[in-house]
């Protein structure tokens, strides 16, 4: 259970002319539950893509121990998906079976169970047949939600899953992370919160571009860091 | 009885040359319809006219080189088709250009190209033939041609089907899977490039794209899912060619401008009549809202 699942060697990403990310050095532990916050522009988003092999580092080495990336799932920001295509909720859900499935393989009847399950599970249980389209913001999370309980990956990786999401919604969306987290996943998920990262995260990375602070989410969330923080962020527009 | 039947398959049973027209173009609208749908879907509408635009020098240099030789124009279309995809796609990734853009810019290009090119041998019939097809005198090549690139472009619409649908809804996903992604988009393109190609022989490189897009753009108004819309759009293509067809032959008017303007048709009355966001249900509804507001506000 010990280790790390993910290391970061002075790890620099960034997009055409711009470094979004800069030498963030350091390791997600196995079955650690990590919360990314910062400023917008912090490269908090880029950072997750990084991980995932969507974005690849302009400078130093992102490893992954134990772990390939076909252990790893992800849950992207809502804006990243085309909401007016149209395919049924349960069409999205099924595309986390994805893995074992792939482009040719037929969807037998145990992974119509699963998601049927999963969409039971995150309270989505008559949605199958809408259109996504029609599902409001929060119910489109908890379908993403689910798409990801069918991944059943070992590293979990949330871009903002409590953004544009109502209350009921977040509140049932964290038990679900926390029981990832209880089951051994390591968890790692961006937010802005930072009232429920410090009661649902034990471990926290503060952004700026670099990482500002990385360790227990009490020695992280600081009012000095979190100060400095903001500096950093204002000062690439000055 | 029999004077309805006359009118309706009369022209189709009389002449050789009206079923092979009947036959080339429902070919071309089984393929093109659903690829139209993806065009639609991904928001790259525009993207099917800069296709079948960027073809044009190939086919130009082809007949330069070899005349009205099918094979010499069809391999310089696939060519500079794909060339022209590859490179536009190339100038949106390495420059803040957005991508149908940088599109536009090479299908202008192209066709400026391409009509110099062939005015520099040919007549103006010849250009004609080339910009507008000549689907009244398919020969049996021509029909092989596109008989054969529908067949393969339908099956590998099948086979890629799964991934595109992903590509299209969620782009990262692929990403994070390996290079299926980008491999699917080109598979897409080279379909893309090879329909509008085969297409240039029945309609012509400006009304071949009136075949995709039109009868995908109605079957949006009718249908849901993805896979309902491809064969509703397929569906609307080939009644599109075949009443084209008979409208040009007892109005005695060019084929291929009344096969794309009977698809328009059908696009006009999808606008108005569709029940997924057509004009006259979205009137009706807000009538309806209107009727509710207005009897909450007398009761108080």
């Amino acid at each position: 259970m010990t280790g790390s699942v993910i290391e970061l060697d002075q790890v620099s990403l960034g997009w055409r002319d711009r470094v979004a990310v800069r030498d963030v050095s350091g390791a997600f532990a196995r079955g650690s539950l990590t919360a990314i916050v910062g400023p917008n522009g912090a490269g908090k988003s880029t950072l997750i893509k990084g991980i995932m092999g969507i974005v690849s580092p302009l400078r130093g080495r992102i490893r992954l121990t134990g772990d390939s990336r076909s252990q790893m799932a992800c849950l992207p920001q809502l804006g990243e998906l085309d909401r007016s295509f149209p395919i049924s909720t349960y069409d999205l859900v099924a595309m986390g079976a994805w893995r074992r499935v792939g482009a040719w393989k037929r969807f037998d009847s145990s992974e119509h169970e699963r998601v049927q399950a999963a969409l039971d599970m995150v309270g989505l249980a008559d949605f199958g047949p809408r259109i996504i389209g029609t599902l409001s913001g929060g119910q489109l999370q908890r379908a993403l939600f689910a798409r990801l309980l069918l991944h059943d990956a070992q590293t979990l990786l949330l871009d903002e899953p409590f953004a544009a999401v109502d209350r009921n919604t977040t509140e049932d969306l964290m038990v679900l992370l926390e029981s990832w987290h209880q089951e051994g996943r390591t968890v790692i998920a961006v937010l802005h919160d930072l009232d429920m990262v410090r009661a649902h995260f034990p471990q926290a990375l503060l952004m700026a571009g670099q990482a500002v602070a990385w360790g227990p989410t009490k020695e992280v969330l600081t009012p000095e860091n979190l100060h400095l923080a903001r500096h950093l962020c204002a000062g690439d527009y000055l | 009885m029999t004077w309805v039947f006359d009118v309706l398959f009369g022209p189709f049973l009389d002449y050789g040359f009206m079923r092979r027209a009947l036959a080339g173009a429902l070919a071309l609208a089984f393929a093109a319809g659903p690829l139209g749908v993806f065009l639609v879907l991904r928001r790259m509408s525009l993207m099917g006219d800069a296709m079948a635009h960027a073809i044009l020098p190939g086919v130009a240099v082809g007949f330069l080189t070899a005349g009205l030789s099918l094979s010499a124009m069809t391999i310089g279309g696939m060519i500079t088709g794909l060339v022209v995809a590859l490179l536009a796609g190339a100038v949106a990734r390495l420059t803040p250009q957005r991508e149908d853009a940088s599109f536009a810019a090479f299908y202008l290009v192209s066709l400026g190209l391409g009509v110099l090119l062939v005015s520099l041998r040919g007549s103006n019939m010849d250009l004609i033939h080339v910009l507008f097809g000549t689907v009244l005198g398919l020969d049996d090549g021509s029909l092989l041609l596109v008989s054969t690139t529908s067949s393969i472009t339908l099956l590998a619409l099948a086979l890629i089907f799964r991934p595109l649908v992903v590509e299209c809804l969620d782009p990262l996903f692929l990403r994070g899977e390996g290079r299926a992604g980008s491999l699917i988009h080109m598979v897409f393109l080279v379909l893309l490039v090879m329909t509008l190609v085969a297409g240039f022989q029945v309609l012509g490189t400006l009304m071949v794209v009136g075949i995709m897009m039109l009868p995908a753009t109605a079957a949006r108004f009718w249908a849901r899912s993805v896979g309902r819309q491809m064969v509703l759009a397929a569906a609307i293509g080939s009644v599109a060619s075949y009443t084209g067809l008979l409208f040009s032959y007892y109005a005695n008017v060019p084929a291929s401008p009344s096969i794309i303007l009977s698809a328009g048709t059908v696009y006009f009355i999808s606008v108005f009549f569709g029940p997924l966001g057509g004009l006259l249900q979205a009137a009706r509804h807000a009538y309806a809202r209107h009727r509710r507001l207005s009897q909450i506000s007398e009761r108080i």
